[in-house]
């Protein structure tokens, strides 16, 4: 790890790299001061990776520990962040909701692996509802769902910047396939971002008495109205979604993560045998690109959607609900939790579906 | 002095020890170095009481946010402000490993042995024998000495004390003291002896008489 790591340290152009070693990179060049975290499977080696580059971290006594501390050093002023998984995930979401409340700036990156409870320690999709509903009241923030590489690095970085300039908590969602793979890491294939600086929310030159807390409900209800506002404004600008092939299409194929990137190489397959078949893929799974979405609609008489995950339904939960009501869809679905998907399912289920 | 007005209950232990914080403060002129943090339960009342940085966390969580605060401005001077079930019951985990990993923090911990916010419930702080809402039948248990079960976890330098809310003088000297243990890099507890007449249901004789009576079960002093 510590050579590979070295490596990193290097501007090279073109590096072996495995999703660890990217998000550390992505971590580093977004100027991320300190981790806190909690050693789980698949995100280890992030915690191991950037202990062995002589950042600030801390592996502290459990999840609960590293998301507080993380909300501590962003309110002083540091661009901190976690990763974990699965039941650390869970543990997460105590400090993830403070976060939501007070606008703080608290990156984490999720690895999913199988659930329920411990589950398997690799690959699912099954953290999404957590990750994107894991908090208590109706809280608000960024969800990010890379399907590759390049887009695991540009998506960690992103995830800061969006965090740091619109002040909201924000989840990197991938998995244990995409961090333990080894890739081409091109980096003259990234597109160029400039970083967004943090800066002290508690200040040092000034007093804030700072409530998390409300006595009157109608305090409350002003508080997260004015959150809601603040969200929805952004929300159109910072929604990110890929419409793949999606011309004339009668097939419409929903997909996020890595299953977005095999659903992509179906899709290819299909259009070669004339199957009139599009892939839309949700990069940001909130805020979600509801108009992108409701537009393929609009300009294609779609006969059925397919949404294809490795869980029971959470993608597609998220996909019915932000589909405007008007739009008359046939839905079916893949679902396998907790299991890979392959190219070949996806293209033998279109093909069965089209007869 | 103080800020705001006290929302804590008539009777309050809380803005006693508030108050004797702040007056420290301003004599080692740290007021505006210091950041305060709240656990959750009565201490959250007082997110505007002092004129220094306050802000709430959650319940058994402002330990490590304030490690995280402290890690990160390394100048600041952090209090992490926390009833006797924050810090015993939920938020235990945390603080022994603060305590263990010399973070230099000061922890203030209100002992009044019931847990006052949500209406008087066993605290690992409540006494064997004692009734409250979820121990009917009197609490069958030996209460839960924090300082010193901490005293076999943390580093030298550290400082561990505790006192009462109506021992005012050595109060001011324990604070100090605890601040002094964070400039110099050290982890700090002072747990002060409280009064919850609202809870305790006792009247302004009583609840000094009950107070002082907690002083033969959990020792004052430097650990």
């Amino acid at each position: 790890m510590e050579g590979s790591l070295k490596i990193i340290m290097l501007e090279k152009e073109k590096q072996f790299l495995t999703g660890h070693e990217i998000v550390i990179k992505a971590c580093l060049d977004a100027e991320a001061d300190v981790m806190y975290g909690y050693p789980i499977t698949p995100t280890c080696e992030i915690l191991s990776g950037w202990s062995n580059i002589g950042k600030q971290y801390l592996q502290t006594e459990d999840e609960i520990a590293a998301g507080f501390a993380v909300c501590g050093a962003v309110l002083a002023g540091k661009k901190a962040f976690t990763a974990s998984a699965g039941p650390g995930h869970i543990l997460l979401q105590d400090a993830f909701s403070m976060a939501e409340a007070m606008r703080l700036p608290f990156v984490m990156v999720i690895g999913q692996r199988g659930g329920p409870s411990s589950g398997t320690v690799i690959y699912s999709q099954q953290e999404v509802t957590l990750a994107c509903y894991g908090g208590n009241g109706e809280g608000y923030r960024l969800v990010y769902s890379p399907s590759n590489a390049k887009e695991l690095y540009e998506l960690t970085r992103q995830a800061f910047n969006d965090a740091w300039h619109y002040r909201f908590p924000a989840v990197l969602l991938t998995d244990g396939y995409l961090l333990k793979t080894k890739s081409v890491f091109n980096l003259a294939e990234i597109t160029k971002m400039v970083n967004i600086p943090a800066h002290a929310l508690v200040p040092e030159d000034k007093v804030v008495h700072w409530p998390n807390i409300y006595t009157l409900e109608e305090e409350l209800n002003e508080e997260i109205n004015e959150t809601k506002k603040d969200f929805s404004a952004i929300s159109e600008e910072i929604s990110k979604a890929e419409s793949y092939k999606t011309d004339g299409i009668e097939y419409l194929v929903i997909a996020h993560g890595i299953v977005g990137a095999v659903a992509k190489m179906a899709v290819d397959e299909l259009r070669e045998k004339n199957i009139k078949v599009g892939l839309f893929r949700p990069i940001t799974l909130r805020p979600f690109s509801k108009k992108q979405l409701d537009d393929l609609f609009v300009k294609n008489n779609i006969k059925n959607v397919v949404v294809v995950e490795s869980s029971f339904g959470q993608l597609a939960r998220i996909v019915r609900d932000e589909l405007a009501p008007e739009i008359d869809a046939t839905f079916t679905y893949i679902q396998k939790p907790g299991l890979g998907i392959e190219v070949e399912e996806i293209v033998e289920f279109m093909k069965k579906l089209k007869i | 002095m103080a800020e705001n007005l006290a929302k804590f209950c008539a009777g309050c232990g809380y803005p006693i020890t508030l108050m004797m914080l702040n007056k420290t403060l301003e004599k080692l002129d740290l007021q505006k170095r210091a950041v305060l943090g709240l656990d959750i339960g009565c201490a959250l009342l007082a997110w505007n009481f002092l004129p220094i940085n306050t802000f709430q966390t959650h319940h058994g969580r402002v330990a490590p946010t304030m490690m995280g605060f402290k890690r990160a401005r390394n100048n600041s001077i952090c209090f992490a402000l926390v009833g006797d079930g924050g810090a015993y019951a939920i938020g235990l985990q945390s603080l022994i490993h603060a305590a263990k990993r010399d973070e230099p923090i000061t922890v203030i911990v209100a002992n009044n042995t019931v847990y006052g916010m949500t209406g008087g419930q066993t605290a690992p702080t409540t006494l064997c024998g004692q009734v409250t809402p979820t121990s009917p039948k009197g609490n069958i248990e030996e209460p839960f000495h924090g300082p010193e079960m901490l005293k076999g976890v943390i580093k030298d330098g550290a400082f561990l004390a505790r006192t009462a809310v109506n021992e005012p003088k050595q109060l001011q000297e324990f604070l100090q003291k605890a601040i002094e243990t964070q400039q110099a890099g050290h982890f700090s507890l002072v747990e002060v002896l409280s009064f919850c007449p609202t809870n305790w249901k006792t009247n302004g004789v009583d609840t000094i008489n009950k107070l002082n009576g907690l002083k033969d079960i959990f020792e004052l002093g430097i650990l």
